[in-house]
């Protein structure tokens, strides 16, 4: 490598700062990764992570979110069971009848037991589309929760 | 081991257009709801069109940092078998990646939908990118630009992320689901922000390059923006999340963090007319033209990025197609357009005859492919308004399926510019790969 025709004279506070952005960024992953989910808020049963595996087996995050994230094809499905007219034998029925562009998935009955599982645990985590949500003149938004 | 960084370049090229085409047949799918369902059903083509495209950003962001470090920055590579072994574990994985989604062995969280095993191999792949990074730029130089810190700032933190993104697999994590949604979340966030300091270093590096002056690489202002683009790479991320009920510090931190990069667009926009009074040479360089574009799209995606990472505003835009034309939007923009001044740019060093005659074409191809994406990010624009009136603002619920009817006409404006943009690609990337790269790997 030829010499350098224009020494950075910053090296040493270079160091220092991407020093300090990592060890802030260390301390901060360990607060994440303890804390971030409400305190309140019951673990999954064995059954829902057997529908959340089913869930993600069969790639349904392609065309459905959850809290609005996930592909956009069909709709969001975070509090479908909780929604008025829909349920647990609405997304029952939905899962093995091919409508549409959702394709036609041969689930047992234990299976689509476990699906509703899954997503009436969620359902049970919060709120989306959040309706109730507050707005701030500071462009925040208190969302409404059903844990503290 | 020339060869090699440019075998990268050729695999990231034929991604690029295979992954442009996998998102037309996705855009059929849209119209079409029966169109290829029973083999290949929308749940399987978006994986192939996003995990395909993804693949050219990084593929061609690494092998152009190999090929820069061996021919521009005159080091030699620290072990080429090492160079080998990352090329081969890369094209394993590919291959493996694509025959998960073939056959439907999923695992199906969004962005790493393979089956979850072919992780282990990427993961290998990324340590030994960066050994081979450190090892040769820590000692052959000594006094870095920030593109070099950039790249290795960008492997790292990709590294970080990339096995962040699979702690699901931990009961810890996948049994208490905001915090696993949260982690996921979190890390894809700042995966996007590892490629990116791969990508933006590139596109340092190239403005050196082509305007022959290094200050652009070394002086304070642009460690300051390295430094501002790293902090929000950390602690950015839960703007993704504003909606999803974590622990409210986490969104309040990003809200604020976000904030910090209106000083990035300001910056822009002052040096914008800069841009344009550049001198006639520089304006004749075909590298510096895709660079120019890339300035004009980082100008309109920040500014939509700014918008919707403010709480008030992103409560009405997530969850809708708005997303879509930003993650699109950055990703064809912004870092394709910076990939493809990359590849130009190697193209021309080695080969100037190419560029040369096929110099019309590539223009023809860059208009149609900016033209194409301005209508195609306004289709999408007009379908997440409206589907954000169906979610918040509509009296009588309306069903779904009538909504998704509604957005008929608007999808196919998205289809036919979508087919734009893969004729713009086509016509600037084909010779570039036929012509260009492969012979060279052929020297
Ligand atoms: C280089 C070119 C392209 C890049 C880099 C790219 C990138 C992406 C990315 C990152 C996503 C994920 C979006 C998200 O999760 O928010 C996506 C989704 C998508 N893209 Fe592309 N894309 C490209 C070209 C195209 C083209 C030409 C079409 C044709 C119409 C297309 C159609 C789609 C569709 C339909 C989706 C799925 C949206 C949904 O979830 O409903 N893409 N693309
Ligand atoms: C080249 C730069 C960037 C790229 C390639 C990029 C890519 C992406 C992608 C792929 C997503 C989609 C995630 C999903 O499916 O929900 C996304 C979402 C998002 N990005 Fe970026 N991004 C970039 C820069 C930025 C910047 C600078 C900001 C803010 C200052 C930002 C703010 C956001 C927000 C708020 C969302 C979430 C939208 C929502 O779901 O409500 N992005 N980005």
């Amino acid at each position: 490598m030829s010499p350098n025709p224009n020494p950075n004279p910053n090296i040493k506070g270079n160091r220092l700062v991407i020093t300090l952005l990592v060890c802030m960024f260390i301390i901060y992953n360990i607060f994440v990764y303890i804390g971030a989910q409400p305190k309140e808020m019951p673990i999954m049963s064995e059954k829902a992570i057997k529908g959340q595996q089913l869930y993600q087996d069969h790639n349904c995050t392609a065309c459905h979110q959850l809290y609005g994230l996930g592909g956009y094809l069909g709709p969001d499905l975070t509090n479908v069971i909780s929604a008025t007219g829909k349920g647990e034998m609405y997304v029952k029925s939905f899962l093995n009848s091919g409508v549409k562009s959702m394709p036609k998935f041969n689930f047992t009955e234990e299976e689509k037991e476990a699906i509703v599982e899954y997503l009436s645990e969620v359902d049970k985590t919060g709120y989306f589309p959040n309706y109730e949500a507050e707005k701030k003149p500071n462009g925040w938004v208190k969302i409404k929760t059903k844990h503290k | 081991m020339k060869r090699i960084s440019l075998l990268f370049i050729a695999m990231a090229l034929l991604a690029l257009l295979t992954g442009a085409m996998f998102g037309v047949l996705a855009g059929i799918q849209y119209i079409f709801p029966e169109f290829l369902k029973e083999t290949m059903a929308f749940n399987k083509m978006r994986p192939f069109h996003v995990s395909t495209v993804v693949g050219w950003i990084i593929l061609c962001a690494t092998g152009g940092i190999y090929y820069y470090l061996q021919e521009e920055l005159n080091t030699t590579l620290y072990s080429s078998r090492l160079l080998k072994m990352h090329f081969i574990v890369f094209v394993v994985c590919a291959i493996a990646v694509y025959i998960s989604f073939a056959t439907g062995k999923m695992g199906g969280r969004e962005y790493m939908e393979y089956f979850p095993l072919i992780t282990l191999p990427i993961l290998i792949g990324w340590i030994l990118f960066g050994i081979n990074y450190f090892k040769t730029t820590l000692k052959q130089i000594q006094n870095w630009p920030v593109y070099l810190w950039m790249w290795g700032t960008g492997i790292v933190f990709m590294t970080y992320h990339f096995t962040e993104a699979h702690f699901w697999l931990i009961p810890y994590f996948r049994e208490n689901f905001i915090k696993d949604f949260a982690v996921q979340w979190k890390s894809y966030g700042s995966f996007v922000g590892s490629w990116n300091m791969l990508v933006y270093g590139t596109s340092v590096f190239l403005m050196a390059k082509v305007k022959g002056n290094e200050s652009v690489a070394r002086g304070k202002k642009a460690f300051f923006f390295y430094f501002l683009g790293l902090f929000n790479l950390m602690l950015g991320w839960a703007h993704h999340s504003y909606i999803v009920p974590t622990v409210p510090w986490i969104r309040y931190l990003a809200y604020g963090v976000s904030m910090t990069e209106w000083i990035i667009f300001f910056s822009i926009l002052r040096d914008w007319k800069k841009m344009l009074s550049a001198d006639e040479k520089l304006k004749n360089n075909l590298s510096y033209q895709f660079l120019v574009s890339t300035e004009f799209w980082v100008c309109i995606n920040l500014f939509i990025a700014l918008l919707i990472s403010i709480p008030y505003i992103n409560y009405y835009t997530h969850g809708t197609h708005i997303t879509v034309l930003h993650s699109m939007g950055t990703t064809i923009g912004i870092n394709t357009s910076i990939l493809l001044a990359s590849v130009i740019f190697i193209v021309n060093r080695a080969m100037p005859q190419v560029t040369e005659q096929f110099k019309k074409q590539i223009l023809s191809g860059f208009w149609i492919l900016n033209i194409s994406l301005f209508v195609f990010l306004c289709s999408l624009l007009w379908s997440g308004i409206k589907r954000s009136i169906w979610m918040y603002f509509s009296e009588n619920p309306v069903p779904f399926g009538s909504m998704q009817e509604d957005l008929q006409s608007v999808m196919y404006v998205f289809l036919l510019s979508g087919l734009g943009i893969l004729t713009g690609l086509l016509f600037v990337a084909f010779p570039l790969l036929k012509r260009g790269i492969l012979p060279l790997t052929k020297k």
